[in-house]
């Protein structure tokens, strides 16, 4: 099961709470290790049916399928359990781990020829600092601090593990749910029903 | 003479906008810096604290400000790269003069010939058609010192009644409702009482995309268990997490909020001892809706009746509670109004004065809250007084040191102004940090009249559109180029630091008002050194006012993280929440109902134009996009108006997402791609109105005023859409359009 990563701290994400506005995409470029490269990924579920948005940052798995299947043993875990961008003088830029990450994470950069990740902003969270993302979020969907903060002051519980089909993936990055009791997150289940189908009570009011 | 004097390529090609990509040298000139600098953002109400890094007299980036109390680090994406305004290609810095056969349009003059041209056209059209036929329009995306020293100016080196300022376009309808029903303009809370309200009832508010830090203030609160109400045409990315959604039709806000009214009073769900203790009216306020049964406002606001019923059940019965609204009530000829229906739920329920209690306006400009106090409204002197009153003008004129008869009497609102102009009854026109020709509505009508006029001079950074027009333009300072002070949506004044100098021969907005005074032979009036020395005597200004600053030091200010005034004497630790006890502004302490009868808005739907159209915001743009639309990567997020419509309107109109579709109103109309979305009504229509020229949705909109705010009604009117020719894509997935450029790198 997950545990705090760095200095105590943990990262955390509310997909529920996104308002898709970028500001981590906008934050993420700034960073001081990928500086003009977004690493982060953000995206509209399905803009017609809805205006729900999804951030998508690293999930660090504590046994990551990027680094699985990587045939140039590029991608390492720090001692902190953080999955880093691949060694450069390692990636050979075949994208394996692009394809294979259940997440999506890894991109693949042309120039310089390598792949890049959502490192956790290690430049600023080993120095006791948030990410960017995390530091900007307006909505706080993406949120860094300790497990003790987080249970003073959010609803919610914390999972940290995916089901994919059979694959079962824990992650040192924790997603909240409404009850942790319901068993790993399953990106593939049908949401469950409320207004929004409805959102201006259509039969009632347009029929 | 203030027709555009070369073609809008020919401008756009000199003077943008052109796109700012990367910080100064690019991303790869290193992380170095000289200095960081605390200071504000420049864009939206909140004012949200941020730390600029400067290296060599640039903004090079930005790091988080966590101490910042109110927004703790968080930014949204204009936060994020709003260091990308500055070292800008576009950026003005030279004065310019008005030449048809200069590159551009504009040859670059000296300041001598530019102040010497000014002051000679003042006086000119001034001796020939009299004083009030030279205008002057503000903005408030300027400090309050400056705000303070363009009312000044206008009254005593211009010696105009005719100056009105952009905040008539942002929240006069909430200020002027305020006043009538509390007997003051301010938001009632800090925002620290919102994640302590039960229940958040946000009204005509995109807060997501128009005051995103509020969310987190928001969730704070329904982290406590609280619930969440929203009332908008369209389900925006707050709207979606609602427990009550009320998806309710264009212009039909007073309706809805009187229903709840209705069924507040029908259920008892009121607070007796409240009314009776500190309002008045309340009789005749329940008397007006009487008749407004579920029913009946399910039929006109088009909301189904039994979530009118459970958002009422809930704002009643829960003991505390913060209704936090905007332009989407605010921008109609019901405007005053709209503001008004809310009030009266807040005072029926007895939600002022309390921890987690409040109705606010969630103030839209940079310095919305603080621009519309210190007197560069056409009917108000420093300290929110008012222009018409002996005793306020008595005691202006004494620290301004001139006789109160040199103070000239009211002038006419921006919107009348431009139809002023266009009249002929006012010939000249200086403004500063307004761009009338993207944000006004009836575009049209505005190009018309800035064509009509004799002389126009344009103090800005940028050449906006409509300095596009002027004879003269002279170019200020960015908000990161000077210092001085301003006051958030909460009513928090807080401390703007420059962290550069003006590039160039580009000026600190102060200093060029200063010399035009100086030309016009009034220098005697504005013997200001600093912008300190301006913040002293407004705070004086502004003493016994009810917007009161007196108490307040630009060293507490900073030391202090923001006062929220009134802070009215020296120690004072200022007011975060008002009207405690249930102590009103009013001279007998007691708040006002209102009765508001709900009337339809200036033009509805019809067989000829059988569409609603409401305009608004999208996260990545700012206004009137002066500075945004120059800013790369917020472009990139959203680079052109989409029209929103349901799939029930575009299957009648035989329309998917991306075709082109023209949208007609009776003033004009416009051709752009449509974006198929079941998040808006499918009666109603959605344009946001960041852009100029043909991508203007205010080509569309409806010049009518509120009759009391002369707020324009934006978010209202009545149109034809059909489908025309062409089909692009629209990129709904920013991943892809970031392999796209990566691509076009290789």
């Amino acid at each position: 099961m997950g545990s705090p990563l760095i200095r105590g701290n943990m990262f955390v994400i509310d997909q529920s709470r996104c308002i898709g506005c970028e500001a981590c995409v906008q934050a993420c470029e700034e960073c001081g290790t990928h500086r003009g490269e977004s690493l982060i990924h953000l995206e509209f579920v399905d803009r017609g049916a809805t205006p729900q948005t999804a951030p998508m940052v690293c999930m660090h798995c504590e046994d990551p399928t990027c680094a699985q299947v990587c045939p140039a043993d590029a991608i390492k875990q720090n001692e902190d359990g953080v999955v880093q961008s691949s060694l450069k003088p390692r990636c050979i830029g075949c994208s394996n781990c692009v394809l294979a990450c259940p997440f999506g994470v890894p991109k693949y950069f042309a120039l310089p020829d390598q792949m890049m990740k959502c490192d956790m902003c290690y430049d600023r969270t080993s120095v006791g600092l948030k990410p960017m993302c995390a530091s900007v979020c307006p909505s706080q969907a993406l949120w860094f601090g300790t497990p003790e903060e987080f249970a003073d002051t959010r609803r919610g519980e914390l999972m940290f593990e995916f089901r994919f089909g059979n694959q079962l993936v824990p992650t040192k990055v924790a997603t909240v749910v409404n009850d942790r009791s319901d068993g790993p997150v399953d990106p593939l289940a049908e949401p469950p029903s409320r207004w929004q189908d409805d959102p201006f009570g259509l039969e009632e009011a347009f029929s | 003479m203030a027709r555009i004097p070369v073609t809008d390529e020919q401008l756009i090609e000199r003077y943008g906008p052109h796109l700012n990509q990367a910080p100064p040298g690019g991303w790869n000139a290193g992380l170095d810096f000289d200095k960081v600098v605390n200071t504000h953002c420049c864009f939206c109400g909140q004012q949200c604290g941020i730390r600029l890094k400067v290296k060599d007299n640039e903004v090079v980036g930005f790091e988080p400000w966590y101490d910042f109390p109110f927004n703790e680090g968080k930014l949204c994406p204009k936060g994020v790269k709003r260091y990308l305004q500055g070292s800008h290609p576009d950026r003005l810095l030279e004065p310019l003069e008005r030449d048809p056969s200069a590159p551009g349009g504009f040859r670059t003059v000296t300041w001598d010939h530019a102040l010497s041209r000014v002051v000679a056209e003042i006086q000119r059209i001034q001796a020939a058609y009299g004083n009030d036929a030279f205008a002057m329009l503000s903005g408030v995306s300027i400090t309050n010192e400056k705000s303070y020293l363009v009312g000044k100016f206008a009254r005593l080196a211009l010696q105009t009644a005719n100056l009105d300022y952009n905040g008539r376009l942002c929240m006069v309808s909430a200020g002027a409702a305020n006043k009538k029903a509390l007997g003051m303009d301010r938001a009632s809370n800090s925002w620290s009482d919102i994640p302590l309200a039960d229940v958040v009832f946000v009204a005509g508010a995109n807060v997501a995309e128009c005051a995103p830090i509020t969310t987190s203030y928001i969730w704070r609160a329904r982290d406590r268990g609280a619930k969440l109400i929203v009332a908008d045409p369209r389900v925006t990315p707050l709207a979606r997490t609602a427990d009550v959604f009320l998806g309710l039709r264009p212009g039909t806000d007073s309706a809805l909020m009187g229903t709840i009214l209705h069924v507040l009073i029908a259920n008892d769900w009121l607070d007796h001892d409240f009314i009776n203790a500190h309002t008045l009216g309340f009789e005749e306020a329940a008397a007006e809706v009487r008749d407004y049964t579920p029913e009946w406002g399910s039929k006109v606001t088009g909301v189904p009746a039994d979530r009118i019923v459970e958002a009422a059940r809930l704002w009643g019965t829960s003991a505390t509670g913060m209704l936090l609204h905007a332009r989407g009530i605010e921008h109609h000829t019901k405007g005053v109004e709209n503001v008004l229906s809310c009030i009266n739920l807040g005072l029926a329920t007895g939600k002022y004065g309390k921890p987690g209690c409040g109705v606010s306006t969630i103030t839209g400009q940079g310095n919305g809250q603080g621009g519309r106090e210190q007197g560069h409204k056409c009917d108000q002197l420093p300290g929110n007084r008012d222009i018409t009153n002996p005793e306020h003008r008595a005691y202006v004129a004494q620290v301004w040191g001139c006789d109160e008869s040199e103070i000239p009497g009211k002038g006419i609102t921006a919107e009348e102004i431009v139809e002023a102009i266009h009249a002929g009854e006012i010939k000249g026109l200086l403004s500063i940090c307004f761009n009338p020709l993207v944000s006004l509505p009836d575009t049209k009508f505005t190009a018309e009249a800035l064509d009509k006029l004799e002389f126009y001079a344009n103090i800005d950074f940028f050449l906006s559109e409509t300095a596009q027009h002027a004879d003269i333009v002279l170019p200020g300072s960015l908000q990161e180029e000077d210092e001085g002070t301003t006051t958030s949506a909460e009513g928090r004044t807080i401390k703007i630091n420059a962290a550069i100098d003006p590039p160039g021969n580009a000026r600190r907005d102060w200093e060029i008002l200063l010399d035009i005074a100086r030309g016009l032979g009034r220098e005697k009036y504005f013997g200001f050194s600093s912008t300190r020395e301006i913040f002293e005597e407004m705070k004086v200004a502004s003493h016994g006012g009810t917007a009161d600053y007196f108490g307040m030091t630009w060293d507490r200010i900073e030391d202090e993280m923001g006062i929220f005034w009134p802070c009215p004497e020296e120690g004072h630790p200022g007011t975060p929440r008002l009207y405690e006890g249930g102590v009103f502004a009013h001279p007998d302490g007691k708040a006002r109902f209102h009765p508001v009868a709900y009337r339809p808005p200036a033009e509805v739907v019809d067989d000829e134009y059988p569409v609603w159209l409401t305009t608004g915001r999208v996260i990545s743009q700012y206004l009137s996009g002066t500075q945004t639309r120059r800013i790369g990567p917020l472009v990139e997020q959203y680079p052109e108006p989409l029209c929103e419509m349901h799939p029930r309107m575009a299957e009648s109109l035989g329309v998917v997402t991306g075709d082109i579709v023209r949208v007609t109103s009776r003033r004009g109309e416009m051709t752009l791609p449509a974006r198929v979305v079941e998040s808006i009504r499918p009666d109603t229509v959605f344009i946001p109105y960041h852009w100029p020229g043909r991508q203007a949705a205010n080509q569309l909109t409806n010049r009518a005023l509120d009759p009391v705010s002369k707020i324009p009604e934006y978010k209202v009117s009545a149109v034809r859409v059909v489908k025309a020719e062409g089909h692009v894509e629209i990129r709904d997935k920013r991943v892809t359009a970031l392999e796209e450029r990566r691509r076009g790198d290789g």
